[in-house]
C-alpha cells in the first residue's frame, strides 16, 4: 500500500498573529541615534532597550541580545524564514532558543536592531516588553492542544493574556520583571516556578461543566526560590483575567521598588507571609471587577487545528532509516488527537543555524498539519500534528539538514543558558557544558535508558537560575572557587528538583565541582542509579529516597552519596592537568569576571 | 528617495548611464534590442550547461589569473566587450563574484556595468530564457584606463586607520569579524545587503541601513573581505546603490592584510564561537 492511501495530510493554513507594530521600529531606530549623539542619558537609554527586547551582550553594549517574544512558542513558517534572514544579515548566522521559548538573536550592532526589528514585524513578531520590568514572553506547555491528559487546550489562552498585557499601560513600570507559565497537565507543568502559572481545570458547578484555571503565585527561580501557591481551588473562566489583573496592580503597587536583589513579586509574597497576600489578591479582584469595563476581557479564539486523521495512520515496516527507531523512541509522543504524533526536533544548548531555520520552515509546512512550530522550554522545538504514517519522511528530512539527533524527550537533552558566551552575570560557559553532555549521553546511548529518560540536567551559569538548574533532577549553576589553590570555574550542584503541578520541588544543594568534571560526576550519579535501584523505579524516585536516608546501597543518604560524589569531582593538580582548571569553550586561564546584569530595567 | 542617478554628496568620480541593479525584465528587452553585453562568471564547465541566452562566459578565475591590467582588458575584448557597450554581470553565488567581476571592468575604465538583480538560479527558476551554445562575439580591443579611485591597496588602507571620517568596512560574516580584523574597520556582514529574494536589498533600505551605522554622505568607505574582494566587491555596490560614491575596494582584501604581517584587532571579551550552532 502506498503511503499515500495510508493516511492524509489535513494542514491548516495558519496566519501569523500580529505581534508587532512598524511604528515602534522607527522610534527605536530615532532613540539610537539620540543616544550615540548624547541627547539621551545612558540609563534612560538603557531602559528603553530593555522594554524592546536589545539586552546588552557580555561586557560589550555596543553590541546587543534581541530576544524575540514567542508568545505561547507559536512560531509560523514565514516566521521562522524571517528569523533564519535577520540573523544572517545582522546577527551571527544562528538563534537561539531561550527557556521561556523565547528566539533570542546575538551580537547584533546596536544601529542595527531597528532593523531586526523591521524584519520581525513584517511577519508579526515583536521585541516589545521581552526584557525590562514587565510582563515578559507568556509561556504555554508545548504539550498543550494535544496532551491526553489535559482538561483542554490552555493556547487560546496563553495567547489572549499576552494580547491583553502586551503594550498594557497598567505592566510598563513594574518594580521587576513578571512571568506567567500555562500548563496543558499536571506533569507538563512549570506553572509553580512562576509569578502567576495558569493549569487548565473543569470543575462540575450544579451539575454542569465549567471551565477555569487553577491559578499558582508567587513562584520563581533565582539566588533565591519559591514554589508558588494556589490561589483559590478553582478559577472560572471570568475570573481569570480579574486574578490576574488583580495580581499584577498589586504588585505594581506594593512591591518592593528599592532592593534590586529581592523584588520579584515572589520575595514579597515570601516576606508578607502567603496567606495575607493571597487575601489582599482576592480583595483587589473585588474592587477589579467591580470597576473594570465589560469590554476589558480576553480576547480568547480558539486554535485551528486539522480533523481527525484517517483511520490506517502506520507507515510501512519496511520504512525504517538508520537511526529512526532511536530517533522515534526519544523525540516523538502520540498525541490525544488518534494518528498524530508529536516530534521533538532536539537542539544543543538551543542553539540552531539561519540554514536549519529555513530548511525547518519547508519542513513545518510539508508535515505539520496546525502550521506551526512550538518553542519548548527545554530548548527544543516541537513539531505537532504530524501524521504517523510520515515520521519516516520527516526522519529523513531532519536528518538532511542536521536536525534529527536523538534524545530529545530524555536526560541527554541537557539545558544550558547561554552563560559567559553572551551574558554579563555569568562566571562559567554553562552554553558549552550542556552541549557536552548532550554529546557525550549520545555517545553512550544513555538516551535509550528509560530509567533515566525523564531525570533532567539544567546548568545556569551564575545563581540566577535563566537554566532553571532548580527543578533538574541534577542542576548545576555556575561559580569560580580556589582548588589546589588555583582558581577554577566550579558548579553548584542540586539534586532532587522536580517540576509538576502537585510534586514540585526545589533541587537541594548538594556539592561542588569543577567544570571540567560535572561530566564524570554525572556519569556517577546514574552508575549508582542503575546499582542501587529497586525494581522498576526511574531516577527521580531513587534519588528521592536517598535523600530520605533510605537508600539501600553504598549511597544511604545524602552523606555517603555525597563522600563518593566528592571523590568523582577531584581535579588533579594544576601542574599535572592545566586544562582541568580552564572552563569549556575557552583556552585561556579561568577569570571570574562579570558586569552589570540586564536582569532588571 | 533621492535618485540614484546623481551625486548623494561624496565626489562623483563619473556618471552612471546605468542602474547598478538590472532587473530581469529590462535585461530581457536589452538583449532583444542588441544593446548590452551579459556576463555569466560562473565556472566553465557551468557556463557551458546552459546559460542566459546570448551571455559571454568570463569566469572569476580568468580575471584574477591574469598577470597583467592589459591581460584583463584583453579578457574582456576577446568576448566582445568594448570601452561603450552596457555590460550586465551575473552568478550563482548571491552577487558576489558577479560583483568581482564587474568592479574590475570599472577598475579599467568601463563607464557602464550593472549587476543582474538575481542569481541564475533563480533566472532559471523563473523559467527565462536560456541555452547551451556557448556565445560566440568577435573579438574587439578594450582600452585601458585605470580607474584608481575605485581601488584601496594595503599601503593606502593602513593610512586611513588613523584618519577620522574614513570607514574601513569588514564584509565578512559577524563572527569572522569578531575572530579578529583590520584594526578599527567596522563590519556589516555581506548578507546584511542581500535582498530576500535578489542579490541586494532596496536602494532605500540599504540607504537606512547604511545610515544608521552612522555613515554620512561624503565619508569615504573602503570595503574588505576575507580574500579577494568578492563579498566587499558586493558590498561595494550596495554602497553604491545606498547613494555613497566614494568608495573604494581593498580587492587584496585580508588575505594580503595578514601575509604582509600588518595587524589586526580582536573584539575581546566574547566566547561568541560557542553560540554558532556548529
Amino acid at each position: 500500500m502506498s503511503k499515500k492511501e495510508l493516511g492524509k495530510r489535513m494542514q491548516i493554513k495558519r496566519k501569523s498573529e500580529k505581534w508587532g507594530k512598524p511604528e515602534e521600529v522607527d522610534t527605536f531606530a530615532e532613540i539610537v541615534k539620540l543616544f550615540r549623539q548624547k541627547k539621551i542619558g545612558e540609563e534612560e537609554f538603557r531602559r528603553f532597550r530593555l522594554q524592546n527586547g536589545a539586552y546588552g551582550s557580555r561586557m560589550r553594549a555596543d553590541y546587543s541580545m534581541v530576544r524575540v517574544k514567542v508568545p505561547a512558542g507559536i512560531l509560523t513558517p514565514e516566521q521562522l524564514e524571517k528569523l533564519a534572514f535577520v540573523s544572517d544579515g545582522f546577527s551571527i548566522g544562528s538563534a537561539h532558543v531561550s527557556t521561556r521559548e523565547n528566539i533570542q538573536l546575538h551580537w547584533v550592532q546596536l544601529e542595527d536592531v531597528s532593523e531586526v526589528m523591521r524584519g520581525l514585524v513584517e511577519v508579526g513578531l515583536t521585541t516589545r516588553e521581552a526584557c525590562g520590568n514587565t510582563i515578559r514572553n507568556v509561556v504555554c506547555s508545548p504539550f498543550a492542544g494535544v496532551c491526553p491528559e489535559e482538561a483542554f487546550d490552555a493556547t487560546p489562552y496563553a495567547k489572549a493574556v499576552a494580547k491583553f498585557f502586551l503594550r498594557n499601560p497598567m505592566n510598563q513600570n513594574l518594580p521587576r520583571k513578571f512571568k506567567f507559565n500555562f500548563a496543558c497537565c499536571e506533569k507538563h507543568s512549570l506553572v509553580r516556578i512562576a509569578d502567576i502559572g495558569l493549569v487548565p481545570a473543569v470543575k462540575e458547578i450544579n451539575g454542569q461543566q465549567i471551565k477555569g484555571f487553577k491559578i499558582y503565585l508567587g513562584g520563581g527561580l533565582g539566588p533565591a526560590s519559591f514554589i508558588a501557591e494556589l490561589l483559590e481551588d478553582f478559577t472560572p473562566m471570568e475570573n481569570v483575567l480579574p486574578s490576574c489583573m488583580a495580581t499584577v496592580r498589586l504588585y505594581d503597587r506594593i512591591g518592593n521598588r528599592e532592593n534590586m536583589a529581592r523584588n520579584r513579586m515572589r520575595y514579597l509574597v515570601h516576606e508578607m507571609g502567603w496567606q495575607k497576600f493571597q487575601k489582599l489578591v482576592l480583595k483587589e479582584r473585588t474592587i477589579v471587577n467591580a470597576t473594570k469595563s465589560t469590554s476589558v476581557k480576553l480576547e480568547v479564539v480558539d486554535e485551528e487545528t486539522p480533523s481527525e486523521a484517517a483511520s490506517i495512520v502506520s507507515y510501512e515496516s519496511n520504512a525504517n532509516p538508520q537511526g529512526f527507531q532511536r530517533w522515534l523512541h526519544t523525540n516523538t509522543v502520540p498525541q490525544k488527537q488518534r494518528g498524530y504524533v508529536m516530534a521533538f526536533i532536539t537542539l544543543q544548548s538551543g542553539d540552531i543555524t539561519s540554514r536549519q531555520l529555513t530548511a525547518l520552515a519547508e519542513i513545518c509546512r510539508e508535515f505539520s498539519g496546525e502550521g506551526c512550530v512550538r518553542t519548548s522550554p527545554g530548548q527544543s522545538i516541537a513539531l505537532r500534528y504530524v501524521l504517523k504514517s510520515d515520521l519516516p519522511d520527516l526522519y529523513q528530512k531532519l536528518v538532511s539538514i542536521g536536525l534529527a539527533n536523538p534524545g530529545g524527550l530524555t536526560i541527554a537533552s541537557a539545558v544550558g543558558c547561554t552563560g559567559t558566551t553572551s551574558c554579563n552575570l555569568a562566571i562559567t560557559n554553562s552554553h558549552r557544558l550542556a552541549k557536552e553532555i548532550q554529546a557525550k549521553f549520545l555517545e553512550l546511548g544513555l538516551d535509550m535508558d528509560d530509567g533515566i529518560r525523564d531525570a533532567t540536567i539544567k546548568i545556569s551559569g551564575c545563581p540566577n537560575s535563566c537554566g532553571q538548574h532548580e527543578i533538574a533532577t541534577m542542576g548545576f549553576f555556575g561559580g569560580a572557587s580556589r582548588v589546589n589553590n588555583t582558581l577554577a570555574p566550579t558548579y553548584n550542584m542540586l539534586i532532587g528538583g522536580r517540576v509538576g503541578e502537585d510534586d514540585a520541588a526545589l533541587g537541594k544543594v548538594f556539592t561542588r565541582v569543577p567544570a571540567k568534571k560535572v561530566i564524570d560526576v554525572v556519569l556517577k550519579m546514574i552508575e549508582l542509579y542503575k546499582q542501587e535501584k529497586n525494581e522498576g523505579e526511574n531516577m527521580d524516585d531513587w534519588l528521592s529516597r536517598v535523600m530520605n536516608g533510605k537508600g539501600t546501597g553504598v549511597a544511604k543518604n545524602l552523606d555517603s552519596l555525597k563522600i563518593i560524589i566528592d571523590k568523582a569531582a577531584q581535579l588533579p593538580t594544576p601542574e599535572q592537568s592545566p586544562d582541568s582548571y580552564m572552563d569549556y569553550g575557552n583556552e585561556g586561564k579561568f577569570v571570574a569576571r562579570t558586569a552589570r546584569g540586564e536582569c532588571a530595567a | 528617495m533621492r535618485s540614484l542617478n546623481t551625486s548623494a554628496g561624496g565626489q562623483e568620480s563619473r556618471s552612471r548611464r546605468h542602474p547598478i541593479v538590472v532587473e530581469p525584465n529590462a535585461l530581457l528587452q536589452e538583449i532583444a534590442k542588441k544593446q548590452v553585453k551579459v556576463v555569466d562568471v560562473r565556472k566553465a564547465e557551468e557556463y557551458s550547461q546552459d546559460h542566459i541566452t546570448g551571455a559571454v562566459s568570463i569566469p572569476l578565475a580568468n580575471i584574477l589569473n591574469a598577470d597583467s591590467l592589459e591581460k584583463v582588458a584583453e579578457v574582456y575584448g576577446n568576448t566582445g566587450i568594448d570601452d561603450n557597450i552596457h555590460v550586465v554581470v551575473y552568478d550563482d553565488t548571491f552577487g558576489a563574484l558577479a560583483a568581482r567581476v564587474a568592479w574590475t571592468l570599472e577598475y579599467i575604465g568601463h563607464p557602464n556595468v550593472s549587476l543582474l538583480s538575481i542569481t541564475y538560479s533563480t533566472w532559471k527558476s523563473m523559467g527565462l530564457e536560456i541555452e547551451s551554445r556557448a556565445a560566440v562575439y568577435p573579438k574587439v580591443k578594450h582600452s585601458l584606463k585605470v580607474n584608481n579611485e575605485i581601488l584601496a591597496t594595503a599601503d593606502y588602507v593602513n593610512s586611513c586607520i588613523e584618519q577620522d571620517g574614513k570607514v574601513v568596512l569588514d564584509s565578512r560574516e559577524r563572527l569572522n569579524y569578531l575572530d579578529h580584523h583590520i584594526p578599527k574597520a567596522i563590519n556589516m556582514p555581506w548578507k546584511t545587503f542581500s535582498g530576500e529574494n535578489s542579490i541586494l536589498r532596496s536602494a532605500e533600505e540599504l540607504r537606512r541601513i547604511v545610515q544608521n551605522r552612522g555613515i554620512n554622505d561624503g565619508q569615504e568607505v573602503i570595503t574588505y573581505c576575507g580574500s579577494v574582494g568578492t563579498l566587499s566587491g558586493l558590498a561595494y555596490y550596495a554602497l553604491h546603490l545606498a547613494g555613497y560614491r566614494n568608495v573604494k575596494l581593498y580587492a587584496k582584501s585580508l588575505k594580503e592584510w595578514k601575509s604582509m604581517g600588518l595587524p589586526t584587532e580582536v573584539v575581546k571579551d566574547a566566547n561568541f564561537w560557542d553560540l554558532s550552532a556548529g
